[in-house]
């Protein structure tokens, strides 16, 4: 290590009409250090770092590289200064192969321009082996799943030679088994010399991971912690102001009728004869590795696949579900895994997005009631306390955790019977995590059948009255919120069945 | 600093960029001929452009909803032809809405196809082009179309009459105007249109039927296919085969010039009537300026390139960019 710092950020000031995002922020990483960026939702840390990346311009404050001022003219210039960005939102060509993405901009040429495959395909392939990936790089990104997009992102990051990398949120939709590897991939960046910013909501991850912590809040930098020498509640209370409220504690359901049945359910290879229950004022979550069948059952209840076989039962009656429309008919609601390709229109603003679903009811006489409208997205604003400067904001501008937020937003204010969620705190900050953890609970309280899909095992076990463990699109076993310990959850997802049926 | 003034009128030019060369464009026309802003050039403009407007009223649903429609043209050709021709053989007042019957029959058809069975919305509307074409050339055997006792018709009312001092045309596009735009900005529909062109996945993921909004867009649009129709049979009262022909290109550049992106999602009503004057005083400036009426094809052309480049520009939020 040396002392120069590896990259510098000095009094970056960067505002957007009606917000100053970014109010004179310092910030700097050693190069062989791993510096976590943590903040609320819109608190500026993608800002900071799209200001570093070459994707927005600052109005304000200088920036260098190795402590030679550098300006960042756009995000090639960026990575030919040798700095390298992983986004939260993922930025790659669907029409394009994984090989094309990886080396997008700079494909290896042989004579007369000509773009060299073989070469191309074996470093590819040899970057997505060295992140344990086994689809082949000729594979068009748009047939990955988000996880293994997410890789190919990462991927790209192996091609230069960085002097710093930034990570923004990139396990958002990674698995357990992906993470490991991620962690393997920045353990090998600290040792080679290179700078790491890291942003994440997840303290687990930022205390496993990184050397350092920096905290922002509302656009200003509010100073930094050795992780070390810290703990989650100091880190908590740089970044929210007091400490995490406490989470209610689960009130064992008071358990009605049966909302929704599933009997024998399956889709092609997606998932096969899976059956299970939720009551009324129940949350079941549903836990599995990624291309578990999670997603495509909730797919399939929405009215998004057709079922290959089996029966769905609403209140006891069996019904058929072709379309999303029959499912809201039906009174199910879907939060989708993927908020800016399923959830939401990016080019509409807050409110319009937020009553999509209901537009049709929202009226008075021939046309929409601006009133009513306003009324749904104040009230869902200040109850998941969406950060945003009005309605009339596109969503589009708002941070990715209060866009996630929008979409949450959205299907609560349908009132469903059953709610299905599907990783429903992506990218959330932790102190609104906690706050949609007791509205599921709250929901259930009422009377709504929940559904949660999630990747992350606290989520699970926190909200959960009952855990469906999966395998390879079958459910393995059910556990009751008694029963259930990450010991058994982790074999049970792993596909090792025990003789003890729940 | 004066990179900083350059880049934000870098931005200015990129947000603003239709606007500054419009009124540039002005200014230089009035200067070069005095009657160009006069009362008389300012109506004539707004009348000789209301039947493309009509038509551009209708396309702006279909491109909002992330689709576009070249039959147009061809389309307005074959309502023209056919209502001209039923005139004497049914009477106006059952040939007005047979005419509409047939068109919006047409468009039912190319809403299907885009619609229902998801087909690309530039090739089925450039087939349909040449496809309405051969339909009106076959409808008409070919020969040109006239009504018999043009005099005695009251059926020149729409493209001939005034009301209150208005001339038919222009009641008629801005009612039309008024009530489109309401449908579009005020309705559920609207909203559904706009979220079927911003992010067709996410629209299908709330639960609104896809397919059912851009058929009902290409119904719209061949509707105001079939207004502007009448409004050109009204006014000549005879017609060539080929009357339409090339409005479609007009049309899309009025759209895109007011600002609608042909990526789906944005515009609105009020700017395509914006969009819409601008294209006829830029035509009519190149006119009284004494250029002939064919430098309009080309400068029509270098306007959509200056509009869908701007429109780009404008997302990157700079004008030239390094990344695509
Ligand atoms: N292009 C934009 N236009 C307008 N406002 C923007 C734009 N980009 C960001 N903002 C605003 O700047 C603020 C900071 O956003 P930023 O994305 O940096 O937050 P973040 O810390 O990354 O949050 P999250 O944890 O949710 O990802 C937010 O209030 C956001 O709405
Ligand atoms: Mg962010």
């Amino acid at each position: 290590m040396t002392d120069i710092p590896a990259l510098r950020l000095q009094d970056i000031v960067k505002t957007f009409p009606g917000v100053r995002a970014l109010d004179g922020v310092s910030f700097q990483v050693m190069p062989g250090e791993v510096h976590a960026l943590l903040g609320e939702n819109g608190a500026g840390k993608s800002t900071l770092m799209k200001v570093l990346g070459g994707i927005h311009q600052p109005d304000e404050g200088k920036i260098f590289i190795a402590e030679q001022p550098a300006i960042m003219k756009s995000p090639l210039d960026a990575k030919s200064k040798g700095v390298v960005f992983i986004h939260q939102e993922l930025s790659l060509a669907d029409e394009l192969s994984a090989a094309e993405n990886i080396y997008l901009g700079e494909l290896p040429r042989k004579s007369f321009g000509r773009v060299d495959w073989k070469t191309l395909y074996e470093k590819s392939d040899a970057i997505l082996a060295r992140l344990k990936c086994s689809f082949d790089s000729r594979k068009l990104v748009g047939d990955l799943s988000i996880a293994n997009k997410q890789m190919v992102e990462i991927a790209r990051a192996l091609t230069v030679d960085a002097k710093a990398v930034i990570f923004d949120e990139p396990t958002a939709s990674l698995t357990d088994a992906e993470k490991v590897v991620l962690f393997d991939v920045i353990n090998d960046l600290r040792s080679d010399g290179v700078g790491v910013v890291y942003i994440s909501h997840r303290m687990d991850e930022i205390f496993t991971i990184s050397d350092k912590i920096s905290v922002l809040r509302d656009g200003s930098y509010r100073g930094s912690l050795v992780t070390a020498d810290t703990d989650e509640d100091e880190v908590t209370k740089l970044m929210i102001g007091r400490s995490l409220d406490s989470e209610n504690p689960i009130v064992p359901a008071k358990k009605g009728p049966i909302a929704l049945e599933v009997q024998g359910l399956s889709c092609g290879d997606l998932f096969q004869n899976v059956s299970f229950k939720v009551h009324e004022g129940e949350v079941v979550g549903f836990y599995g590795l990624v291309g578990a069948g999670r997603t495509e059952i909730a797919e399939t209840l929405f009215g998004l696949r057709a079922p290959s076989a089996g029966k769905i039962l609403l209140e006891g009656k069996e019904v058929k579900i072709a379309s999303p429309i029959e499912a809201i008919g039906h009174g199910i609601s879907l939060v989708p895994e993927d908020r800016k390709g399923q959830g939401l229109v990016l080019g509409m603003n807050c409110k319009d997005n937020m009553t999509l679903p209901q537009i049709s009811d929202l009226t008075a006489g021939p046309f929409v009631s601006d009133g009513a409208e306003v009324a749904i997205f104040d009230q869902y604003r200040d109850r998941l306390q969406i950060k945003t400067p009005g309605w009339r904001q596109k969503v589009g501008n708002l941070s990715g955790g209060n866009q996630q937020k929008i979409v949450i937003g959205k299907w609560l204010s349908m009132a469903p019977k059953v709610l299905i969620v599907d990783e429903p705190t992506r990218g959330i900050d932790v102190g609104s995590k906690a706050e949609i953890h007791n509205l599921i609970r709250d929901l259930a309280s009422q009377g709504y059948a929940v559904i949660v899909i999630s990747s992350e095992m606290p989520e699970v076990l926190r909200v959960s009255d009952r855990v469906v463990a999966m395998f390879h699109g079958e459910i393995i076993r059910e556990f009751t919120s008694d029963e259930v310990n990450e010991d058994n959850l982790v074999q049970a997802i792993s596909g090792i069945r025990t003789t003890k049926v729940a | 600093m004066a990179e900083t003034r350059a880049k934000t009128i870098g931005q200015f030019l990129a947000r603003q960029g239709i606007l500054v060369a419009f009124v540039l464009f002005m200014i230089g026309f009035a200067l070069a001929n005095g009657r160009f802003l006069g009362i008389d050039n300012i109506m004539g403009v707004v009348r000789s452009s209301a039947i493309l407007g009509v038509i551009a009223l209708g396309v702006t649903f279909v491109v909002i909803s992330g689709n576009l429609d070249l039959s147009v043209g061809s389309m307005m050709s074959f309502s023209t032809i056919v209502v001209l021709d039923l005139h004497d053989k049914i009477g106006p007042a059952l040939a007005i809405p047979a005419m509409f019957a047939m068109t919006m029959a047409l468009g039912a058809l190319i809403g299907f196809l885009v619609g229902y069975l998801k087909l690309n919305s530039l090739i089925v509307t450039l087939g349909m082009l040449s496809a309405i074409h051969g339909l009106t050339l076959t409808y008409s055997g070919g020969k040109n179309m006239d009504i018999d006792d043009k005099a005695g018709t009251w059926f020149s009312f729409f493209g001939q009459d005034s009301v209150l001092g208005i001339p038919v045309p222009i009641l008629v596009i801005a009612l039309l105007a008024v009530l489109l735009s309401l449908l579009l900005s005020r309705t559920p529909f609207g909203r559904k249109v706009y979220a079927v062109g911003g992010n067709g996945v996410a629209a299908t993921f709330s639960g609104i039927p896809r397919a059912r909004v851009v058929f009902m867009c290409y119904l719209i649009s061949a509707f105001c296919v079939a207004v502007a129709g009448l409004l050109q049979a009204s006014r000549s009262l005879g017609s060539q085969n080929t009357v339409g022909q090339g409005t479609e290109l007009d049309v899309l550049a009025a759209v895109i010039l007011g600002g609608a992106s042909l990526l789906g999602g944005s515009g609105t009503i009020f700017k395509t009537v914006i969009g819409v004057l601008i294209l006829g005083f830029i035509q009519n400036g190149l006119l009284l300026v004494g250029l002939a009426f064919y430098v309009q094809y080309v400068v029509t052309w270098v306007i959509i390139i200056l509009a869908v480049w701007l429109d780009i520009a404008a997302k990157r939020g700079r004008l030239l960019s390094p990344i695509a």
